[in-house]
């Protein structure tokens, strides 16, 4: 699956599953500060990563997650080898 | 010193009749059913497959999209209801208003987030424990739709949930008032709601042989105090009053509807979901609630009856009206409202109560629908069929829940 791919199914999922206004959403846009997910909203997102990508992402790799390109970065890393 | 006087200055509702004040009070008037086959589900397997269900809410007219899905359906109409009530009060709190620690919310619901519930324990059967959603919880508890208010709306003072049931909104009324009452607040939203019209839920009260079974007939199916009554139908909705401090409002130059006169209380003591018998208990939150309101039985001249139309409650409620009121209870209409708005469980005394001051502002009493066939064991003027015109200076609405919480509320004019 080649990045461009990842990047789109991305904000398609945070339009659909967080409820995010689509055009809001950037490549660098930060969680927290940008598209003001909090904690839990967090959690869901990597649910939805989880299912719709089918890999596992563990805690310990999703606390270092703060940007929409960041999470890219992990599925691509997991769903590449 | 004299004690302070609570007011009604606003008023808001999403139910089976309509998504306004405006269109909800046209509709009772009229004597309009909410009634129809289930639509939220396939209910061909179910013994009950009717409801009062609300059609075509949207919860994105009242609440942001990204937070609409971090709601229960419960929250979304009380939430909705909220913002309309506090609209038509003209009370709006910015964060930093310090009047807004002197505003709270009291919500009342019988099984909160019911519908999410059964959703997620379909996910954790399913897919395991590790798909349950984060947003389980706090969608499912009841408090949540007061919580939510205190934070979209800004109000900082008391907050309480109450959850006795199918009294629940009645209590949350009573409680905002005597929170009023005591100085430890000037606004209180107070309210309750309902979205339990999903399998679960259904398939209990049905399997208890709470609900009726006139599949065939939706719109006749609530029929209380009718003889050939068979249960209650289920409804959902919300409905919220914003209760005030009477000399605050009068000081903001507020439009005040009436005002809460009475809060009475009582336990059955008997029966997890059957009244006691003869209606003692019942009578006495009513005879309680009179007292509150400094008021004889002769003065009340209307009883929105908690009338759910099953067997049991309805004559013993009859029953109840008697005991606490005397010979004067034939004199007295007393309609049930759920004859059109079904039974909004949590909701309804908040619906109730919202029907009662808009009888007392025009002097129209909304009727009893589906009234054919007297029943001898019912036998008080129930406004059969139609809305009546009558001077209301006091009104009364009972509600009941499930574990034998008895509860009635006064209502009185504005002045």
């Amino acid at each position: 699956m080649d990045r461009s791919e990842i990047e789109s199914k991305m904000v398609d999922l945070l339009v659909e599953e967080l409820g995010i206004e689509r055009d809001k959403i950037a490549m660098g846009s930060k969680f927290e500060e940008d598209l003001e997910v909090d904690s839990l909203g967090v959690v869901e997102l990597l649910m939805a990563l989880e299912d719709n990508f089918d890999v596992n992402i563990p805690d310990e790799e999703a606390e270092n997650i703060t940007t929409v390109s960041e999470a890219v970065d992990i599925v691509a890393t997991k769903v590449n080898g | 010193m004299a004690r302070r006087r609570v007011v009604i200055t606003g008023l808001g509702t999403i139910n089976p009749l309509g998504q306004s004040v405006v269109d909800t009070w046209q509709q009772a008037r009229s004597g309009a059913s909410g009634v129809t086959r289930i639509t939220h589900f396939d209910p061909t397997e179910f013994r009950a497959q009717i409801a009062a269900e609300v059609e075509g809410f949207d919860p994105e007219v009242y609440i942001p999209r990204k937070e609409v899905r971090r709601l229960d359906r419960n929250a979304q109409f009380f939430w909705a209801a909220s913002a309309q009530a506090l609209q038509d009060a003209d009370l709006a709190y910015e964060e930093d208003d310090p009047a807004a620690l002197r505003a709270g919310v009291a919500c009342g619901s019988g099984i909160g987030g019911i519908i999410t519930f059964q959703d997620e324990v379909g996910v954790l059967r399913d897919r395991g424990p590790n798909r349950v959603s984060p947003l389980a919880i706090t969608k499912i508890i009841s408090n949540m739709a007061g919580g939510l208010a205190s934070i979209e709306f800004n109000l900082f003072g008391p907050n309480i949930c109450t959850v006795t049931a199918c009294a629940a909104s009645a209590n949350a009324i009573g409680d905002a008032a005597e929170i009023i009452r005591r100085d430890d607040a000037d606004v209180m939203l107070a309210g309750g709601s309902e979205a339990g019209i999903v399998e679960l839920s259904v398939a209990s009260f049905a399997s208890a042989r709470a609900l009726s079974t006139r599949n065939d007939d939706p719109e006749r199916a609530s029929r209380p105090f009718d003889a050939d009554r068979d249960g209650f139908v289920m409804g959902e909705g919300a409905a919220v009053l914003v209760l005030e401090e009477r000399q605050h409002a009068l000081d903001r130059g507020a439009a005040i509807y009436g005002e809460v006169m009475g809060y009475g209380m009582s336990a059955d003591g008997y029966h997890i979901t059957m009244p006691r018998p003869g209606g003692a208990g019942a009578a006495r939150a009513m005879s309680h609630s009179l007292r509150d309101a400094g008021l004889e039985p002769g003065d009340i001249d209307y009883i929105n009856a908690h009338g759910t139309s099953t067997p049991a409650n309805d004559s013993t409620e009859t029953a109840a009206v008697k005991a606490a009121f005397g010979d004067i209870a034939y004199k007295i209409p007393m309609s049930s409202t759920k004859s059109m708005t079904g039974h909004l469980l949590g909701g309804a005394g908040a619906l109730e109560a919202l029907l009662c001051v808009l009888a007392i502002r025009d002097g129209v009493l909304p009727p009893t629908i589906n009234y054919e066939t007297p029943d001898p064991d019912c036998d008080l003027d129930y406004v059969p069929n139609e809305a009546r015109e009558a001077t209301v200076n006091y009104a009364m609405s009972n509600s009941f829940g499930f574990g034998g919480h008895n509860v009635a509320l006064v209502f009185g004019p504005p002045s």
